[in-house]
């Protein structure tokens, strides 16, 4: 049976655009279902305020199911909240209790500019995508599927680094807002399959580089596994490192026939 | 005037049709494709993979999304599989038979010639997708695994954990942005189509709305490609994504594009139920889950001992027992009859008695909990997110939920549709299921749509038009269609009633799940159609959108889109009360046989039913296209 949280003050960012400086509201929830999503809990809170003629909270949420990145949001100052590798429209209000104060803030990073009130920009990723994240496999040229066997391991580890959902909960979490356990989980993705390693160190170099343009700097801190809903971890990095590396210091004609 | 529905598919044996259609399709010389304009709305699978093939051929392709990027589209959330006829594992599959498994699948009301092509482009679509590296689940020996799913006797289905739809959108959103990268496509994320232009009863583009800005802006094409999803958000709760909408085909459909078969919707049985009245949004639990969970209710109604406290001989294995030769396994529409059945007559499991078990016990006996973890892991840990229980421990409680439309815009063979160069992809358009879709056909259909039948067909409509001129935006078509759509927002932000378009969506919701959801009586019809004008009169009259219209503003976009759906909510009344028969996902309930299944009556209505829009959506005239067999006969449904 589904019991209620009472009580509950909401610390919340609002910020009208871009331009606008910002400021933390306080609004108070009386009532909740602990059955209801950390979404749902703002979706009635919004209720409210277009009941009080007031503008609702913006906030950027899409499936709810956990999958297509597009909620975000800083809990208590952590990426999606206290709950281990769930994204925030799966995390539920039984894990707050009442009485609590719950504070709500976008993700801070200067690659990904705040839009409105909880909504940030984070077409930064994209770019990178767009620079090598993927395999040149034009549409009708391509072999029987099981031409070339891919070893289990090797598929496992693809999909592992490919679970990602780009919504850079990695980036919110890093201290220097960099996007390495991003960038590296679809570079690992790509590389470690047989279909990738034609443009395996072209696709390195291009998408580090371009991550470069936008993100600050990994210093190893491990918050981005810490905070990522998917569990990716940060041997990723460790392997885009090594490839990007090999990029940069060996001939690429000669590497090519190993 | 009548059009006739003309579904433009070649003559002779329905095998030969798809290669007989190339054999004699136009070309559109490569060095000229840099001449065309194509615009694709939405880049979920149908749309990304159209997108990038229509840029990789050479065409100049403008790619509209209203998410901030293109790999969020809701194609990401599909879970069990991608189904195509490989027969790796030499289990007696062919293109034949999965043709005919989606024709009967489809409660016969789809079209042969379509789901042969489907059927034929499978194989093309794995190979594709692992071409562009997506990493689908392999047995040890390095060749790709199967599974089989609800209406097939054949292993089929491809998939990627319980992740398929995010593994392939993610394929398809890599080629789109590779093409983005090198400046063939051009991408307009955070806007959203808000009208469809014709100038001379062609398609001349469309007209669209920035999300950010609240800029009303047109765009011209030679040709426009709808792919922007189906319209299961008219129940409100449903599996789709919160922003999932019906705006742009009803767009269309206003503008001159016939609607077809709105009421084949499928409700899907395996999601987790509501738990209180805050619920926003339903999670489906991926199908995959009936290849070893059982589903059971206890036999009588008032027990409220624990599940596992329910000896063997008090539950009630209901589709095991109803439909033996299927068991778990049975189709979508039959299995959500079933458990509706079960709850409808008290048997129901959970706080709110409105579940039915999907019970894994046997499964971790049989198999072991490592086993079941690597198969479903994620989707029980998804579970306990959600419902707070275990399921290794507990069994699931599981009901059915609006799903998948297999409505929508009318097309033909080329998928287009009624008006000449618009095309509709994907769920988008009515064109593969029939009246019911199988499981893991989705994802294949919207991937054939967009790499494998657009880029053909596109072109034969585009060789005709080389070098001459097309209409620009600043045709008087375009200026009026700008104005109609600023003074519709604007009309929102005026009304200052009292209530949100939430609290709107919500009410329609209510009504269309009651009266035209997973069974549905005449009574129960017209009841929703004198209920339906009343409640859209008040949302004209009473609704209230907060902020302004020229800076971000959620409730507005809301509220354009719960105005769509409301009066596709009634078409979609209407033509469930014209179609008088069951079939698939429509269940009617005076039409059906003495042992509760569906009662089709092909001699009246194997047809497809397209409707035309007369400016009132109570008015609104019904077309038929008339459906042939030649090659899957005709047969009364049975997984029994």
């Amino acid at each position: 049976m589904s019991n209620h949280l009472s009580n509950l003050t909401l610390k919340i960012w609002r910020q009208s655009g871009r331009d606008d400086s910002g400021h933390f509201e306080s609004y108070k929830i009386d009532s909740i279902s602990d059955e209801a999503s950390f979404l749902e809990m703002l979706d009635v809170l919004n209720e409210k305020l277009i009941g009080d003629n007031k503008e609702p909270v913006t906030f950027d949420h899409d499936c709810r199911e956990g999958i297509c990145g597009t909620c975000s949001l800083m809990i208590n100052g952590q990426a999606h909240g206290p709950e281990r590798a769930t994204a925030t429209c799966q995390l539920h209000m039984r894990k707050f209790k009442s009485g609590d104060e719950i504070v709500i803030e976008p993700w801070r990073a200067s690659a990904f500019p705040i839009i409105k009130d909880l909504m940030v920009d984070r077409s930064a990723f994209d770019r990178i995508v767009e620079s090598g994240g993927f395999i040149t496999a034009p549409t009708g040229g391509a072999p029987d599927a099981n031409l070339i066997p891919i070893p289990k391991p090797v598929a496992d580890a693809a999909m592992d680094s490919a679970q990602c959902i780009g919504c850079g909960a990695c980036v919110a979490a890093c201290p220097n807002g960099a996007a390495n356990l991003f960038t590296a989980a679809k570079i690992s993705h790509l590389n470690l399959l047989p279909q990738g390693q034609a443009e395996r160190y072209k696709r390195v170099e291009a998408m580090v580089e371009t991550m470069d343009e936008y993100f600050g700097s990994c210093t190893n801190h491990g918050e981005c596994e810490a905070a990522c809903p998917k569990e990716i971890s940060i041997d990723v990095i460790a392997l885009m490192n090594k490839d990007y590396r090999a990029a940069k210091f060996k001939n690429r004609k000669e590497l090519s026939r190993n | 005037m009548t059009i006739t529905l003309n579904s433009k598919i070649p003559t002779g044996p329905v095998a030969d049709a798809w290669d007989t259609y190339k054999a004699d399709v136009k070309l559109v010389a490569p060095n000229n494709k840099r001449k065309f304009k194509v615009i694709v709305v939405g880049t979920g699978l149908a749309g990304a993979s159209a997108a990038a093939s229509l840029a990789e051929l050479g065409y100049q392709v403008d790619a509209f999304t209203f998410h901030d990027s293109p790999r969020r589209a809701h194609s990401i959330a599909a879970q069990g599989g991608i189904n195509a006829a490989k027969n790796y594992q030499g289990d007696g599959d062919s293109v034949h038979r999965l043709f005919y498994d989606t024709v009967k699948g489809g409660d016969f009301r789809a079209r042969e010639g379509n789901v042969h092509r489907l059927a034929q482009v499978s194989v093309n679509i794995i190979d594709q997708m692992v071409a562009q590296g997506v990493p689908f689940a392999r047995e040890y020996g390095g060749l790709l695994d199967n599974r089989s799913f609800g209406g097939a006797q054949v292993s089929r289905t491809f998939y990627a954990r319980g992740q398929t739809g995010q593994q392939l959108l993610l394929g398809a959103y890599q080629q789109l942005a590779r093409q983005i990268g090198l400046g063939n496509v051009r991408l307009f994320n955070r806007t959203e189509l808000v009208d469809v232009v014709t100038v001379d009863g062609r398609c001349a583009g469309i007209v669209t709305r920035d999300l950010m800005t609240g800029a009303i802006t047109s765009h011209a094409a030679h040709a426009v490609v709808l792919a922007t999803g189906g319209y299961g958000n008219v129940f409100f709760l449903s599996t789709n994504a919160m922003a999932c909408n019906v705006t742009a085909a009803w767009r269309a459909h206003r503008r001159g594009a016939y609607f077809a078969n709105p009421c084949y919707t499928q409700i899907h049985p395996t999601c987790i139920p509501q738990s209180d009245d805050t619920q926003s949004k339903l999670t489906l639990m991926s199908e995959s889950l009936r290849n070893d969970g059982r589903v059971w209710v206890p036999q009588n109604p008032d027990d409220v001992r624990s599940p596992d406290q329910i000896p063997e001989n008090e539950r009630d294995y209901i589709l095991e027992r109803l439909y033996p030769s299927y068991g778990n396994l049975a189709p979508r529409d039959i299995s959500s009859r079933a458990a509706k059945r079960s709850v409808d007559s008290g048997r129901g499991v959970g706080p709110l008695k409105n579940g039915v078990y999907l019970d894994f016990s046997d499964a971790i006996r049989r198999l072991g909990k490592d086993v079941v973890e690597e198969r479903y892991g994620n989707l029980f840990e998804m579970y306990e997110r959600i419902a707070g229980e275990n399921p290794y421990d507990v069994p699931m409680r599981i009901y059915p939920a609006s799903h998948y439309t297999m409505g929508g815009v009318w097309v033909d063979y080329e998928l287009m549709t009624t008006i000449p160069g618009l095309y509709a992809a994907g769920e988008a358009n009515f064109s593969d299921h029939g009246a019911n879709r199988l499981g893991a056909s989705a994802l294949m259909q919207g991937l054939a749509d967009g790499y494998f039948v657009l880029p053909y067909t596109i072109g034969n409509y585009l060789a005709p038009m080389l070098n001459k001129p097309i209409p620009g935006t600043d045709h008087p078509a375009f200026k009026e269609a700008e104005m109609a759509a600023t003074a519709r927002f604007e009309g929102y932000l005026n009304i200052k009633g009292t209530r949100s378009p939430d609290w709107f969506h919500r009410e329609l919701g209510k009504i269309i799940w009651d009266y035209c959801g997973m069974e549905r009586t005449q009574q129960g019809l017209e009841k929703a159609l004198s209920e339906l004008p009343a409640l859209y009169e008040e949302f004209q009259k009473d609704l209230r959108v907060t902020g302004n219209g020229a800076s971000l503003n959620q409730t507005l976009e809301k509220a354009g889109r719960v105005d769509d759906f409301f009066q596709l909510g009634m078409l979609m009344c209407r033509d469930a009360l014209e179609r008088n028969e069951s079939c698939g996902g429509h269940f009617r309930a005076e039409y059906q046989t003495d042992e509760g299944e569906a009662l089709r009556d092909d001699e009246n209505f194997a047809h497809v039913a397209a409707w035309e829009w007369t400016g009132d959506p109570t008015k609104s005239v019904r077309h038929t296209e008339a459906l042939e067999f030649n090659t899957v006969h005709l047969a009364t449904r049975s997984y029994k």
